[in-house]
């Protein structure tokens, strides 16, 4: 955020060209007679420069991949222990892990977090970013919990009996065999559920958690421009997944490369 | 050593051990031979009870295994199984394939057991493969590895299931070799294998099985040379061609 406000400034006392362009062009928008590159720039200037608007945007892109960031981590962790629980002989684990797994698999995540947070947080006052996190990471961990067992399923049962032939426990075979190959196998589409997570964040605008969807919205109160924030949104999400995406691509085949060496 | 009394084993209505009686002695190499479905596997794996009898009882040096009560775990640290598909640890490097068990078992320190990896590594010949991972090697290497493995923990007895079965012809010479030397070194094994040369060779009794049953043992020279039972000459005239 520091670099953010250095740049805001640098642009602010370089932008009286942009200024002065805006002025010129603003009375024609007013009265209708702009052209179509004049109202692109305008709508652009109102929705992004105007006030340091893209402020908004970057701060709100921020609260996005944070909440994503740490909704990721619950979701890796519990979605573990919900796998485990899910594969264990136990029936008293593996049916509430099933059941739950089926529950947030089956119902919208926009009825999950509006539930969290006028149900469960209604009556306290905890900071939205919490609620977000608590909410998506809930959800994603159903999701992760799915592709971690079908890692944990892929390693050979040869695999387990080496490790227990050897002495090691259960628990000491999965944590230090198992695991770590099953995750192995599922980190591509674990990286995939995060990019997911990404985009299914917005729907926190819902509980008026200022992310990336929610600048827009928020810009868009300001300048009554009809959709240009979202648009701008939009290209930031597009942007920010897609460098997502190549880094995942990059990983699955260093992880190829890994295996048949 | 081992004592196995009236085991029996059903996988489902599958009756696959139908009351095996036996009793093999410190220092013994007992041959397992058979028909494919015989039973040879499913024996061999309930000796350390990675496949739970359905009956019967099996004493490792003097304790009852088959008892619930029984801590398998810290039995079967005194019995390496050695697999058909070698089943080393793919994320783990070669040294960390031997120290594993025994470090997180707390038998040895790291340094300990590292030590101890190479000199049973060095043994069969493979020290300078300490740091790569199983893929890199072949076959036969990697079963030696298997074996070092299993012998890092200091078992009592080794088990063996078709270790040289999944290799090309070319490298289950080099595979045999290092058990010879275990058996010369005074190890005590039970060893499934359809090497009759190997049988020959190392083994002090030889088991043939058929139908979940052992229909007859002796020394190798009795079973190849005389065997007394028709199911027996059958097999051996099959396998020996
Ligand atoms: N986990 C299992 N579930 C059901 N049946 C099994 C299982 N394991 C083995 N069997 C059956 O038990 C019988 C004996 O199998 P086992 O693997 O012990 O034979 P084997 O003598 O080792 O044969 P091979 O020489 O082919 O390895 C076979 O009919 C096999 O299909
Ligand atoms: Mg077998």
């Amino acid at each position: 955020m520091l670099i953010a406000t250095a740049l805001a400034e640098n642009i602010a006392g370089n932008a009286s060209f942009l200024e002065n362009w805006w002025n010129a062009v603003s009375p024609k928008l007013m009265d209708g007679t702009a052209n179509f590159w004049e109202t692109i720039y305008g709508e652009i200037y109102r929705n992004v420069i105007m006030e340091g608007r893209w402020l908004n945007y970057l701060k709100g892109l921020g609260v996005t991949l944070e909440v994503s960031f740490l909704a990721a981590l619950v979701g890796v962790i519990l979605g573990t222990v919900l796998a485990l629980m899910k594969l264990s002989r136990t029936p008293w684990l593996s049916k509430p892990a099933g059941a739950y797994i089926h529950l947030i698999r089956s119902t919208p995540l926009l009825l999950q977090v509006l539930i969290i947070n006028f149900g469960i947080f209604a009556s306290v006052n905890v900071d939205k970013i919490i609620i977000g996190v608590i909410a998506c990471g809930l959800n994603s961990a159903a999701y992760v919990a799915e592709l971690i067992r079908g890692g944990i399923q892929s390693v050979d049962k040869g695999q387990t009996e080496a490790g227990r032939s050897l002495g090691l426990n259960g628990w000491q075979t999965m944590r230090l065999i198992v695991l770590p190959q099953a995750i192995k196998t599922a980190l591509p589409s674990l990286c995939n559920e995060f990019i997911v997570l990404i985009k299914e964040t917005s729907v926190l605008a819902y509980i008026a958690l200022t992310d990336l969807t929610k600048a827009a919205d928020y810009i868009r109160s300001r300048t009554f421009s009809p959709f240009t924030s979202y648009i701008v949104s939009a290209l930031l999400y597009l942007a920010v997944i897609s460098i997502f995406t190549k880094l995942v691509g990059k990983l699955e085949r260093r992880l190829r490369r890994s295996d048949n060496r | 050593m081992i004592t196995v009394e009236k085991l029996e084993k059903h996988f489902g209505k599958l009756h696959v051990l139908r009351g095996v009686d036996q009793h093999i002695s410190q220092g013994e190499k007992v041959v397992v031979i058979g028909p494919s479905g015989s039973g040879k596997t499913t024996f061999l794996r309930c000796l350390n009870l990675l496949e739970r009898p359905t009956g019967g009882r099996i004493l490792f040096e003097g304790v009852d295994i088959t008892d619930p009560k029984c801590d398998i775990n810290r039995i079967r640290r005194k019995m390496g199984m050695v697999f058909q598909q070698f089943n080393l640890f793919p994320h783990l490097n070669i040294l960390k394939n031997i120290t594993l068990a025994p470090v997180q078992l707390k038998l040895m320190s790291q340094q300990e057991a590292e030590e101890n990896a190479m000199r049973l590594l060095k043994r069969v010949g493979l020290s300078e493969k300490a740091t790569v991972f199983p893929r890199q090697l072949s076959g036969g290497q990697q079963q030696r590895i298997a074996i070092v493995r299993a012998l890092a923990m200091n078992p009592d007895v080794m088990l063996f299931d078709e270790p040289t079965s999944a290799l090309d012809p070319e490298m289950v010479g080099e595979v045999l070799d290092v058990m010879k030397q275990l058996a010369e070194d005074g190890m005590t094994m039970v060893v499934v294998t359809h090497e009759m040369g190997f049988a020959r060779e190392v083994g002090d009794r030889v088991l043939f099985m058929d139908e979940g049953l052992v229909v007859e043992e002796g020394t190798p020279a009795e079973i190849f040379e005389h065997p007394q039972q028709q199911r027996t000459r059958d097999f051996l005239q099959k396998v020996l061609k």
